[in-house]
């Protein structure tokens, strides 16, 4: 049972990551990295979600007619995230207003809609928030790592504090403005995913078709 | 019980009392934040109008700074002061057709649309009563955005002390550099007013520097970002014109401000 506590927790981080493996979450990916401190927040704000409705869900999964259940973890979900939106409201209004509409398009978010559906629906309470924790680190990990990269190279400071010296102000860092736009979060994800396929190879998808080798003009005749 | 939980009774059953209770989560949140979250946006706004006057450093206490801030409500027409309650709300009102103008397009050079019909402006005083600053909140379109700010003026109405956007959605390091404290701090010291009393100020291309013509009525455009540029002068110019606060300021260079000579000497 230990184990298997283990694996529901971390398995999402690199074995089963949400954005680097099932591929979803991706919009998010790419709005909110441009600086660290928004990055932690939307994290915050992904793995509560994710593991309060995956909660909800399965507490009511045995009451849940079939023929609404969407819906139903829709307005479970929607809730939680209007409630964690007036939050931020509250008490990080400036985080929050930087993170702006990307709060509440968590609804939206496959990843939460994705595990009520595909882990909450069959398992008890207990373990249906532990996959919302261990599903929202794996995103927060992804998320971290592009926050840092896209900060640090982008703007030459983590969480807002100067790192590194900026050229415009004397110093010898030239900032790379892509890493601010969001097509750069595209390719550093894509970095990632062959990084994490690398090194646990078993990720890597079968070909769904294979190639012919070209065929030479003497095969023609 | 999972036997007939498809029956139509049980599911209507479901669906009502999942939305009564996520209903009154959402409401409780909701109403039981709010007051903590007005409490934000007034500090918020607030901090952007000290920083346009210049009186904001970090660390300090905004609402016991503002305290030397007077909030009056001007005329747009007239220029004159006119009692308005607290709770005015100059944004809902430009889009109400019975408190605010429409504007043709020859005139809306800032491209808002309809103006209201009073607009806020606020006084700064030093320690001794002297009038300050004057702080008019501006607002116009950029290139994918309006661009909302506070524009800050010494007492004699026509020199610039500062500019400062509060809320905006330009590119980031491109127009997003509205943003960038030394562009801002090229708007100190510029005058808004030539001799005759027209609107001279203006964001140009290409450096400006002491031996052009006219300098002290332009700033140097953000290289990389005309459209913001152009809609930043553009709205400027607006708010400063005649449809803007133009009668107001006139009358603050005439009335109020005796010490208006001093900087043009």
């Amino acid at each position: 049972m230990a184990e298997k506590t283990k694996d529901i927790l971390l398995g999402p981080i690199f074995d089963n990551n949400p954005i680097a493996l099932q591929i979803l979450g991706i919009c998010s990916a790419l709005a909110v990295t441009s600086n660290l401190s928004t990055t932690v927040t939307m994290c915050i704000a992904l793995t509560t979600v994710t593991a309060f409705s995956n909660f909800f869900v399965s507490s009511i999964r045995n009451y849940i007619p079939s023929s609404i259940r969407i819906i139903v973890q829709m307005t479970i979900i929607a809730s939680l995230v209007i409630v964690v939106d007036q939050f931020l409201k509250a008490y990080a209004y400036g985080i929050s207003k930087q993170l702006s509409v990307f709060v509440g398009l968590i609804i939206t978010n496959c990843i939460v809609m994705g595990r009520a559906e595909a882990f909450a629906m069959k398992n008890p309470p207990i373990p249906s928030f532990l996959d919302g924790v261990g599903n929202g680190l794996g995103y927060s990990v992804i998320l971290l790592g592009l926050g840092f990269i896209r900060e640090l190279l982008g703007a030459g400071s983590l969480f807002g504090q100067q790192i590194l010296t900026k050229a415009a102000d004397g110093g010898w860092f030239v900032t790379n403005g892509m890493m601010l736009l969001p097509p750069s979060a595209f390719f550093l994800i894509g970095l990632f995913i062959w990084a994490i396929r690398t090194w646990k190879p078993e990720q890597v998808e079968e070909d769904t078709f294979k190639m012919k080798p070209h065929t030479r003009v003497s095969d023609a005749f | 019980m999972s036997a007939n939980k498809e029956s139509v009774g049980k599911t209507l059953l479901v669906a009502f009392l999942v939305c009564v209770v996520c209903g009154v989560v959402v409401a409780t949140a909701a109403v039981s934040l709010r007051p903590v979250q007005s409490k934000n946006q007034l500090l918020d706004k607030r901090m952007n109008i000290l920083q346009a006057a210049g009186l904001y450093q970090p660390g300090v206490d905004v609402n016991k700074v503002f305290k030397s801030i007077e909030r009056r409500f001007v005329d747009i027409d007239t220029g004159e002061y006119v009692e308005m309650p607290e709770s005015y709300d100059q944004r809902k009102a430009a889009k109400d057709p019975q408190r605010s103008e429409r504007l043709s397009g020859k005139e809306d050079i800032a491209g808002i649309k309809s103006q209201a019909d009073v607009a806020e402006v606020f006084l700064a005083r030093g320690d001794d009563g002297e009038l300050s600053r004057i702080i008019l909140p501006v607002h116009g379109y950029g290139l994918w955005s309006t661009l909302y700010g506070f524009l800050a003026l010494e007492p004699d109405a026509n020199t610039v002390s500062g500019l400062g956007f509060y809320e905006h959605g330009e590119t980031p390091g491109l127009g997003g550099e509205v943003d960038n404290p030394k562009w801002k701090a090229l708007w100190e010291g510029k005058k808004l007013y030539g001799e005759q009393g027209e609107v001279e100020i203006q964001v140009v291309k290409g450096s400006v520097d002491s031996k052009t013509p006219n300098a002290e009525h332009k700033v140097d455009g953000l290289a990389g970002a005309t459209l913001t540029s152009n809609g930043v002068s553009n709205l400027l110019r607006f708010w400063v014109g005649e449809n803007g606060f133009g009668p107001y300021l006139k009358r603050m260079q005439k009335g109020e401000a005796v010490v208006q000579q001093e900087g043009d000497a």
